[in-house]
């Protein structure tokens, strides 16, 4: 197992270089003079060429590749164009939020979806299954930031339940930073449940068409311990899959949530950076937010055999 | 008795009627995208006043009879400017997916038949995939500066890998069917194979992912106009209008409202169709989903 992890790990390290490589050349990518994109439009020709100095951009392109690449491994992704801090420190400044925001709608996704895809997966041809069915499309299409608002709009606004916007942190208040939580998880949540529900509900289909399921309700058994024992844990790994695949709408989504509710977080970060052309802070959060959804991936592929005895790593 | 060339054809029940009827969300998809583009391409004759015009004495009011979704911060007519943000969803949806379905096809034929073109193409693929699309566009976005062929660009880009890959693993099957084997040993040359045998075969599945990176496609240009970094701020786009609506919500929801209606619903549509085709076209998976 443990030389199996090493293996995966190793055969990411390609796709990370491309990555990499790739958010690199975002800058040159443009076609225009990255020092004077940087400088912006009203700086003078020798503002530019100091930027051009410091910068290193005087220097063959894979040479600043391989520099940037080495730092970046060291934990150094540059200076802030705009706060001259060290990208380093600004985004881990703003992890916690991020971190927690995500969490908490990881847990509304699971409570929320896979129960209904069970139910709608049980129910199948049903009302309930219909009716899960055009949550499934409906979810999918409405964009985070309408759901948000029309949250904002009942729950803030009007009815005065929760707070409009803003962040605590859990370990400073933990019923205040709850109340925060509730709308943009839910509002960044709907999306993901949409797409679980419906692949559980497919994948449990799937499996409740086999013939041990057949055997297990001729032998009497309940609807409860067949859907829960036998057929969920048989179902999970399209499941899984999708959740470590949804990480890359939920990263999306996290950035959209921020900036609706005025969460303090690298989503935010990401924002202030393109509006402020900030591109080491850009390069470097895109570098972080690829970076932990290839590990994601690699978690998810790993827990198959947790679900599914039969797969063995070697 | 001499004009047995030209048998008359018999009246097929028409495959697109049995269609229809036994999917009937590609009918109900196809009604409300018919809707609205029928409204995008009336615009400027579907009761609009001009989306860029001023009215300083009615700014933020309610819907009434002369604005139909009530006005903005500046008094400019919703209703007019949703209904011209219309064009520039349904613009950037189908020119993403048309743009990156053709992509797509391109590098997913060269990577299915060539082996050193594939193992290049599909690291390049899997390392532009594992950066999340949103991001990507956005990174895109903030190089090139804002404009909507910009914000087709940005999205192509970040739509294309997942086409090819689709198409890469369709050709990949097929090599390993039957008939390929029999058009190689009767002799055909491989760039015919791929023409007239494989390239037919990959129409179903690419007009599902097609209508599917449409959807998307509408739903990342409103987030990244939301944020700035889409449509030049003085376009009536949906996005842009959710933004400038953020600071007046609480007293004036309509400005968010009207255009997060429309752009739920725009996709919505556009996703049943999809739902619809991916049912109809692949019986194998109707069963599942």
């Amino acid at each position: 197992m443990l030389s199996y992890i090493l293996r995966r790990l190793a055969a990411t390290i390609p796709t990370l270089l491309i990555v990499s490589l790739f958010i690199f050349s975002l800058l040159y990518i443009g076609g225009g003079d990255p020092a004077a994109m940087l400088a912006g439009g009203e700086a003078s020709a020798v503002e530019v060429e100091k930027i051009r100095e410091t910068l290193g951009l005087n220097d063959p392109y894979l040479s600043r590749y391989m520099d940037w690449l080495t730092a970046a491994l060291q934990g150094d992704l540059g200076q802030s164009l705009y706060s001259q801090k060290p990208v380093t420190e600004l985004i881990l400044q703003r992890v916690e939020p991020t971190a927690m925001l995500t969490v908490t709608t990881m847990i509304v996704v699971l409570v929320l979806s896979i129960p209904l895809g069970i139910l709608a997966a049980w129910q199948a041809g049903r009302a309930t299954d219909r009716a899960v069915m055009i949550f499934a499309v409906v979810g999918f299409s409405v964009p985070i930031f309408v759901v948000a608002y029309v949250g904002i709009y009942f729950f803030s606004v009007q009815w005065r339940l929760l707070p409009v916007q803003g962040y605590t942190s859990p370990f400073e208040d933990f019923p205040d930073f709850l109340g925060h939580m509730v709308l943009p998880s839910l509002a960044l949540g709907l999306t993901l449940s949409a797409l679980v529900a419906r692949i559980t509900r497919a994948s449990m289909l799937e499996v409740l068409s086999q013939h041990y399921i057949r055997t297990a309700r001729a032998k009497g058994l309940g609807d409860r311990p067949m859907l829960l024992r036998h057929a969920l844990k048989n179902a999970a790994v399209p499941i899984v899959t999708v959740i470590g695949l949804a990480v890359a709408t939920l990263i999306g989504g996290v950035v959209v949530t921020e900036t609706v509710f005025a969460i303090p977080g690298v989503g935010r970060l990401t924002v202030d950076a393109i509006l402020r052309r900030d591109f080491p802070v850009i390069q470097g959060v895109l570098l972080v937010f690829s970076f932990v959804y290839v590990l994601v991936n690699l978690a998810v592929d790993l827990s198959y055999s947790l679900f599914d005895p039969r797969i063995r790593y070697r | 008795m001499t004009d047995t060339a030209n048998p008359p054809v018999p009246a097929t029940p028409g495959r697109l009627r049995v269609m229809l009827r036994r999917h009937p969300t590609i009918l109900w998809g196809s009604g409300i995208l018919g809707l609205v583009l029928l409204l995008a391409v009336l615009a400027p004759v579907a009761f609009t006043a001009d989306p860029r015009q001023v009215f300083p004495l009615d700014r933020l009011k309610p819907p009434t009879g002369a604005h139909w979704f009530g006005t903005d911060m500046l008094g400019r007519d919703i209703y007019s400017r949703t209904v011209y943000g219309a064009r520039i969803s349904l613009i950037v949806g189908f020119s993403v997916a048309a743009c990156s379905v053709a992509a797509g096809l391109a590098i997913g034929l060269v990577a299915g038949s060539n082996r050193w073109a594939d193992a290049v193409l599909m690291r390049i693929l899997d390392g532009v995939m594992s950066i999340p699309a949103v991001l990507l566009a956005i990174a895109l976005m903030a190089v090139s500066g804002a404009g909507i062929g910009n914000v087709i660009l940005a999205l192509t880009v970040a739509e294309t890998p997942g086409v090819a890959r689709l198409v890469r693993g369709v050709v990949l099957s097929l090599r390993e069917q039957p008939f390929i084997e029999a058009a190689v040993a009767s002799g055909s040359r491989y760039g015919s194979i791929l023409l007239r045998h494989m390239l037919p075969n990959t129409v179903a599945p690419l007009l599902v992912q097609g209508t599917y990176v449409c959807a998307a496609a509408m739903l990342l240009e409103a987030v990244l106009s939301f944020i700035g970094a889409g449509t030049p701020p003085d376009v009536p786009s949906w996005g842009n209008m959710m933004a400038e609506g953020r600071a007046y919500f609480a007293i004036a929801p309509q400005i968010i409202l009207f255009p997060g209606l429309l752009l739920s619903l725009t996709v919505l549509a556009v996703n049943l169709i999809g739902d619809g085709l991916r049912d109809a076209l692949d019986p194998r998976l109707a069963r599942q989903h």
